[in-house]
C-alpha cells in the first residue's frame, strides 16, 4: 500500500480551478520533488494535503495509508504524520516557540496514543534535535517567528519537523529567500531526516535545492496537471532547457 | 479615533463560524446561594441611606457625608456619552442594602455560616486560615457585607490595616475621615455620587510609613440576593515608603434581571510608596441572546500623591453585561509613576467601555498604558482613555498601546484615545492595532496537531501576555485559566 495516493484531483480557490486533475504515489521512504513555474498549482497542492479549508476540492481522492486523507481536519491529519513546512511561517506573538512546540508535540502524542512528554525529556528532544539544524537555542524562548530572519524562520521549520516525526514531510519552497549556507543547513536537516519510515514531498521552483535533497523522483506540474515524471536528472534537464521546453504531450 | 467594525453576516462561515459559537460556553460561578439575608426595602430616599447608616452603627459624620452626596446625586444626570447601550435603570427598584442575616461583627471564622464558607468554596476563594498556604489575606464580600478578613492578626503585627470598610469606620475614623473622598469627591460622577450615598462595605487597607506589606491581599465579591445592587467602596493608603499589593475578584450568579454595580476604589500612594491594584472580574455577563448579566458602572482612581509614589492597575475584564470603567491615575508628585495593563474580553452580546486616564500634574511624571481589548460573539469593545499632561508637569512621558482582536465576524472594537498636553517639554506615544485572529494563524496550528479551541486559547493568551505577566503569578494562573474557560465551546 503506498503511503501518499493522490487521484484525479481537481481543486479550487473562489472559483477558479487550480489543479485540474493531479495523480501522484508516494511510498514511503521516498523522496518526490515536484518543480514547476509559478502559478502552476505546486503551493496549492501542499495546502491541500495538509488540509487548508480555502481550497475546495472538486473532484478526484488523496488517501493516507490507506484511509481518505479529505475527511480528516488539519490537526488530525498532522497526528497521522502529515507535516508541511510553510512557504511563509507565521508568526504567533507572545507565544514562545518551545511553548508552541511542546503543546504541538504532546497533541501529536496524544493522538498517536502516546503520554505526554514531561518537561526534562522534551528539553533534552530540543536539545537534540536543535543540533540538527543548528537551530539557536535563544529562538527557542522568543515568540514563534516573531523577528526571526527569513532563513531562522525555514530553520525553524524544519527544526519543528524534527521535533514532530511526520511520516510524511511536504516541504513548500522551502529554499526561497534562502542563501548558499542556510540552503545547505537547512538540506543537511532534511536529510538527516531520510529514512524508510518516512517519505518527503519537496516542491521547488529551482534545480538547486536539488543538489542538497536529492530525490528518488522528479515532476512537473504545469496549469494545474503533472506533466512528466521521471529521476533526478529530469531536474538537471529541466534547469539547462526551462520550463518552455517540457512538452505537454510527455504526460503520463 | 479609529473604529473597526465588522459588517453583519447573517450566515458565518468555516472559522468564523467556529469562532462565533464561543457564546455557547457555561459561566460556571451561576449558584445561588440559599441564605436568609436582611435587606432594605427597595429604592432610594433619606430614609433609607439613614438605615444602612444605622444597619452599620455608624458616626453622624459618615451619615451626613452619605445624605450630602444623596442631595447632589438627585440633581445629577446619567451619562450618555459611554459607547453601550442598555434599558434605563429604574433606581428605585433596587434594593440598596442586604446582608447575610446573622450577627454583623464576627469574631473568627468560625461563626462564619456554613453555608457562605461552602459558597466561597464553590468559588476557590481559600476562605479558611488552614488553606491558606499562597500567604494571601482574603476580605469576602457578600452581597453588601464583608464577611470575613482573613489573616488579620499576621498583618496586624505588621502594622498593616486591612479590615472591612465598616470597621474602618468604627475603629479608624481618623483616617476613614482624612482619606475617603480625597481621590474620588463624593460629587465625581453620577455613578461614584450614588455610591458615596449607599456604599455598603468593602476594603480598608493602612500600610504604615517604610512598611512593605508581607503579603498580597485580596478581596472577593459576591453578589447573591435579587434585585439587589452592589456598592462597595475600597480605600488604600500607602503610607510613605510602603508598598502593598491588592487583588479583587468578582463573580455573581446567573439570573435574568440586571444587576447593578456601583463600586469605588481609591487609592492614595505617599512619597516612595507603591500600590499595585490588581482585578479578574468576571461577574456573569447575560446569556448570548444578552438577557441578565451585571451592568458594572466603577470609578477606581489612585492618587500618586508623594514623589516617587506608584500606582499600577491591572485588570482582566471578562464578565459583567456592561462595563464602564476608566482605572486611572493622579500623577500629582514629581517623578511619580502610573501604570495601566488592561485585558477586556467581550463575548455574546456584552459591552465593554474602558480605559484609563493618566493626568500627570508634577514634574518627570511617568505612564504606561497597555491596553488588549477581545471582541467574539456580538460583543463590543471600547477602549476610552485620556492622557491629560498639565501646564507644570515638565518633561512628562507617556508610552500608550492599544491593541484590539477581533474573533469572528459580528462583534466589534473601538478606541477613543484622548490627548491632552498643555507643556511642551512632554512626550506622549500612542500605538494601536487592529486584528482579526488571522485564520493564516489557526492553519499553522492546526497544521501542527493543535486543535482549533487550543490554538485560539494560545493565540489569545499570546496576545494578553504583556498583561497576564504583570499580575500576581497565582492569579495570573487564573486568568489564563478565565480566559480558556470563555473559550471552551467556541469551536464546536
Amino acid at each position: 500500500m503506498p503511503l501518499l495516493e493522490i487521484a484525479n484531483l481537481h481543486v479550487s480557490v473562489e472559483g477558479h480551478e487550480i489543479l485540474k486533475g493531479v495523480d501522484l504515489t508516494i511510498d514511503t521512504g521516498e523522496v518526490h520533488s515536484i518543480m514547476g513555474p509559478n502559478g502552476s498549482g505546486k503551493s496549492t497542492l501542499a495546502q491541500v494535503i495538509a488540509g487548508h479549508e480555502a481550497y475546495e476540492v472538486t473532484e478526484g481522492s488523496i488517501r493516507f495509508k490507506g484511509r481518505d486523507l479529505l475527511g480528516m481536519g488539519p490537526d488530525e491529519r498532522a497526528g497521522e504524520g502529515v507535516f508541511l513546512a510553510f512557504q511563509y511561517p507565521v508568526e504567533i506573538p507572545g507565544v514562545s516557540t518551545n511553548y508552541f512546540l511542546r503543546s504541538a508535540v504532546n497533541a501529536v502524542r496524544e493522538y498517536r496514543g502516546q503520554d505526554p512528554l514531561d518537561a526534562g525529556s522534551f528539553m533534552r528532544l530540543v536539545k537534540e534535535k536543535a543540533a540538527l539544524v543548528d537551530m539557536n537555542a535563544k529562538l527557542l524562548s522568543r515568540a514563534v517567528n516573531e523577528g526571526f530572519s527569513g532563513g531562522e524562520k525555514k530553520r525553524n521549520e524544519i527544526f519543528q519537523m524534527a521535533m514532530l516525526e511526520p511520516t510524511l514531510a511536504v516541504l513548500d519552497e522551502t529554499d526561497s529567500g534562502l542563501d548558499i549556507d542556510a540552503l545547505r543547513i537547512v538540506a543537511d536537516g532534511v536529510n538527516a531526516l531520510r529514512g524508510a519510515d518516512r517519505a518527503f514531498l519537496v516542491i521547488t521552483h529551482y534545480q538547486r535545492l536539488l543538489n542538497y535533497i536529492v530525490p528518488d523522483h522528479v515532476h512537473v506540474l504545469m496549469d494545474g496537471r503533472i506533466v512528466r515524471s521521471g529521476g533526478k536528472d529530469l531536474a538537471l534537464e529541466l534547469e539547462e532547457s526551462g520550463y518552455g521546453a517540457v512538452e505537454p504531450a510527455a504526460a503520463g | 479615533m479609529t473604529q473597526a467594525q465588522a459588517t453583519p453576516d447573517p450566515a458565518p462561515t468555516g472559522d468564523d463560524a467556529l469562532l462565533e459559537s464561543w457564546a455557547q460556553s457555561e459561566y460556571k460561578y451561576g449558584f445561588v446561594t440559599d441564605i436568609e439575608s436582611e435587606s432594605a426595602p427597595p429604592g432610594l430616599n433619606e430614609d433609607i441611606v439613614r438605615f444602612i447608616s444605622e444597619k452599620k452603627g455608624e458616626p453622624d459624620w459618615m451619615l451626613q457625608w452619605r445624605l450630602k452626596a444623596l442631595r447632589h446625586w438627585l440633581t445629577m444626570t446619567e451619562p450618555t456619552w459611554p459607547k453601550v447601550d442598555y434599558p434605563p435603570i429604574n433606581y428605585q427598584d433596587i434594593v440598596y442594602y442586604s446582608a447575610p442575616k446573622q450577627k454583623p461583627a464576627l469574631g473568627s471564622l468560625d461563626e462564619v455560616d456554613p453555608k457562605l464558607l461552602e459558597t466561597y468554596e464553590k468559588l476557590g476563594i481559600p476562605l479558611e486560615e488552614q488553606k491558606m498556604l499562597a500567604g494571601v489575606a482574603v476580605d469576602a464580600v457578600f452581597d453588601s457585607v464583608s464577611v470575613a478578613t482573613t489573616f488579620k492578626e499576621t498583618l496586624r503585627e505588621a502594622g498593616v490595616i486591612f479590615c472591612s470598610m465598616s470597621e474602618a469606620i468604627r475603629e479608624h475614623p481618623e483616617l476613614v475621615r482624612a482619606y475617603l473622598g480625597s481621590v474620588v469627591p463624593y460629587s465625581d460622577n453620577f455613578f461614584a455620587t450614588l455610591n458615596s450615598a449607599v456604599f455598603s462595605d468593602g476594603s480598608f487597607v493602612y500600610v504604615p510609613k517604610g512598611v512593605a506589606c508581607p503579603m498580597e491581599l485580596s478581596t472577593y465579591f459576591r453578589i447573591n440576593a435579587m434585585n439587589t445592587g452592589q456598592f462597595e467602596r475600597t480605600l488604600i493608603i500607602a503610607d510613605e515608603g510602603a508598598s502593598v499589593s491588592y487583588l479583587e475578584g468578582c463573580t455573581a450568579p446567573m439570573r435574568d434581571e440586571n444587576q447593578l454595580h456601583a463600586a469605588v476604589v481609591e487609592l492614595v500612594a505617599l512619597d516612595d510608596a507603591a500600590i499595585k491594584y490588581s482585578t479578574v472580574q468576571n461577574w456573569y455577563p447575560g446569556d448570548e441572546r444578552g438577557v441578565g448579566g451585571i451592568y458594572n458602572f466603577v470609578t477606581k482612581r489612585g492618587k500618586a500623591a508623594g514623589r516617587r509614589s506608584r500606582i499600577a492597575w491591572t485588570q482582566v475584564e471578562t464578565g459583567s453585561a456592561i462595563t464602564w470603567k476608566y482605572p486611572s491615575c493622579v500623577l500629582l508628585g514629581d517623578e511619580s509613576v502610573g501604570e495601566f495593563y488592561s485585558v477586556a474580553l467581550t463575548n455574546r452580546r456584552q459591552q465593554a467601555d474602558t480605559g484609563t486616564k493618566m493626568i500627570h500634574i508634577g514634574k518627570n511624571t511617568r505612564s504606561t498604558i497597555i491596553s488588549k481589548g477581545i471582541s467574539a460573539g456580538r460583543g463590543q469593545n471600547t477602549y476610552r482613555g485620556l492622557v491629560k499632561v498639565n501646564k507644570g508637569a515638565e518633561h512628562a512621558r507617556n508610552f500608550t498601546q492599544c491593541d484590539s482582536m477581533l474573533l469572528g465576524d459580528r462583534c466589534g472594537a473601538h478606541t477613543f484615545p484622548y490627548i491632552e498636553v498643555k507643556n511642551r517639554t512632554a512626550r506622549v506615544e500612542h500605538e494601536a492595532t487592529t486584528s482579526r485572529i488571522g485564520e493564516d494563524q489557526l492553519f499553522y496550528c492546526n497544521q501542527r496537531g493543535l486543535r482549533t479551541e487550543d490554538a485560539v486559547s494560545m493565540i489569545v493568551n499570546g496576545f494578553c501576555k504583556e498583561v497576564f505577566r504583570e499580575l500576581p503569578m497565582e492569579f495570573a494562573v487564573e486568568a489564563q485559566k478565565l480566559l480558556d474557560v470563555s473559550l471552551e465551546g467556541s469551536v464546536g
